[in-house]
């Protein structure tokens, strides 16, 4: 049985007079991969934004690992946010860092390595990404799905319990897609993260996903996989079904 | 009416809104000095950027900014038969005001608006967000090394344009219309007292401070700054408003600084 990680509990977050989250509730196992989808504007990147504590609940709870991070200090949210990788949806490298640079970036500022052990672990898993001959180069002379990779191996490199990934296949052709979900298993295989995933790429996410959370109107919906989605009687989630999957699903015809 | 009284009442909100916001990232910049890791390269990096790579800039505006004062200064002067005060009064208005309001616009239109620029992008690629979420402080790493360097950078800029000014001056008053050079230089000695090179200096460290604190700010904040807009659009608009604000206040705080120093 495995130890629930996040959960909120009645969160509510407004910006203005607009509420994107009305009194949610969720919980996210360890170990397990969930994924967020729902249409656009309806607040998956807040939800995630929220787990990461960059954005905080007007109110309500969000525990990470059974701590409140709802209303923690800096300090003690920087220490909860060891835990976490995350791979944004444009990669979010630093533009004036060498893929080096970056990827090393984590180890300097958040540990007592010293430049040896560094370079060992960065060129280590630049080689495991695929990303040998490449440490030199800066992210504007790199491919979209080659940034993805850097930002992935930058991710790592703390070895995070929990991986969070926005969009992590927008932008790129389908090859380079299927590349990152290669080496999403891979990684997850490797280092056992708790991940996720907030996407668009429907139905084909949905092949990775131990439990899909769909955020509609201001509301979180947990589903046990794409078939009970597809089988909700609730009318806003049947209208999203339509839309992106058709009228028929089935996740095992995809493996 | 209502309407109205809606729009005020908005604005008013935004507008303590944002100088919350502005007054908090002012001590949290400032704060960074006390964290450590202390990034002293990153430091040395901007004071090339900002102050080193400026090194022309001022030294062009300095020279003609000095001879113009000479040109004028000497057919104002002979009016009432005073060429001989020109060294005194070229070195006083620079000192005193010149050197470090030029210095600090000059700054702002160089250093600044990049300063803005680097940060709104950071903002809008997620670059800022990705520091927090590795438990990098982007302060820390990345804005108070600015606040310093800028701090460094431009009261040693303002020295500078100082000594180029006068020399300038000379160079005019005393190389083109013939004043007599010991005059020029004994009128300066005369008439520049401690208390003139300390308000040009102090006056270059608010001004400092100002300019780091309006323009890294803008940009730290072009996601939440109303009527911006987003991508490419809304980091050009932050960085005109921040170059404009920044220099209105350099003016501002020129004003306030003369009347309580003099």
């Amino acid at each position: 049985m495995s130890q629930v990680i996040i959960q909120f509990k009645d969160v509510v977050k407004s910006f203005g007079e607009q509420t994107i989250l009305n009194k949610v509730n969720l919980t996210i196992n360890s170990g397990k991969t969930t994924v967020i989808a729902g249409p656009s504007g309806q607040g998956k990147s807040v939800t995630m934004k929220l787990i990461l504590g960059l954005l905080r609940p007007d109110s309500g709870q969000i525990l990470v690992g059974g701590k409140d991070i709802s209303r923690m200090r800096l300090k003690a949210l920087n220490e909860i946010r060891t835990q976490f990788g995350v791979l944004f949806q444009g990669s979010a490298l630093l533009d004036s860092l060498t893929v080096f640079a970056n990827v090393a970036l984590p180890l300097e500022e958040r540990t007592k390595m010293g430049s040896e052990e560094i370079r060992e672990r960065v060129l280590a898993i630049l080689a495991q990404l695929g990303l040998t001959g490449h440490e030199e180069k800066f992210p504007a002379q790199l491919s979209g799905g080659m940034r993805k990779r850097v930002g992935l191996a930058r991710a790592l490199m703390l070895q995070p319990e929990i991986m969070l990934f926005d969009e992590p296949t927008t932008g790129l052709d389908p090859e380079n897609s299927l590349e990152i979900y290669k080496l999403f298993l891979e990684t997850q295989k490797k280092f056992g993260y708790t991940s996720i995933i907030v996407s668009h790429d429907i139905p084909k996410i949905f092949n990775l996903a131990d439990q899909v959370i769909l955020v509609n109107k201001g509301k979180l919906t947990t589903f046990a996989s794409p078939e009970d989605i597809q089988q909700s009687d609730i009318p806003e989630v049947q209208s999203f079904v339509q839309y992106t999957m058709g009228n028929i699903y089935l996740s095992r015809e995809m493996e | 009416m209502v309407r109205y009284l809606e729009k005020i009442g908005s604005n008013t909100m935004w507008i303590l809104e944002d100088l919350g916001r502005m007054g908090a990232f002012l001590v949290f910049g400032l704060g960074g000095v006390f964290k450590r890791p202390f990034r002293f390269s990153a430091m040395i990096r901007q004071v090339r950027l900002i102050g080193a790579n400026s090194f022309w800039v001022i030294f062009f505006i300095a020279g003609f900014t000095g001879m113009v004062l000479g040109l004028q200064g000497y057919y104002t002067l002979r009016k009432f038969g005073s060429e001989g005060a020109l060294g005194s009064a070229v070195s006083l208005s620079l000192i005193r005001e010149l050197g470090p309001v030029l210095t600090a616009l000059m700054v702002t239109g160089r250093a600044g608006s990049a300063m803005c620029a680097e940060i709104g992008i950071m903002r809008n690629s997620e670059q800022l967000d990705a520091l927090e979420c590795m438990a990098i402080d982007p302060f820390r790493y990345l804005i108070t090394p600015k606040f310093l360097a800028t701090i460094i950078s431009v009261p040693i800029l303002t020295l500078f344009f100082n000594v180029v000014g006068i020399f300038g001056g000379y160079l005019a008053g005393c190389g083109l219309l013939g004043v007599n050079p010991g005059a020029y230089w004994a009128g300066m000695e005369q008439s520049v007292v401690n208390q003139d090179i300390n308000m040009g200096i102090i006056k270059s460290f608010v001004f400092a401070l100002v300019i780091v604190w309006v323009c890294a700010g803008r940009g730290y904040f072009v996601h939440v700054i109303r009527g911006a807009g987003f991508g490419a659009e809304g980091v050009s608009k932050v960085t005109t408003q921040a170059v404009v604000l920044s220099s209105i206040a350099i003016l501002i705080w020129d004003y306030l600084l003369t009347a309580i120093l003099l």
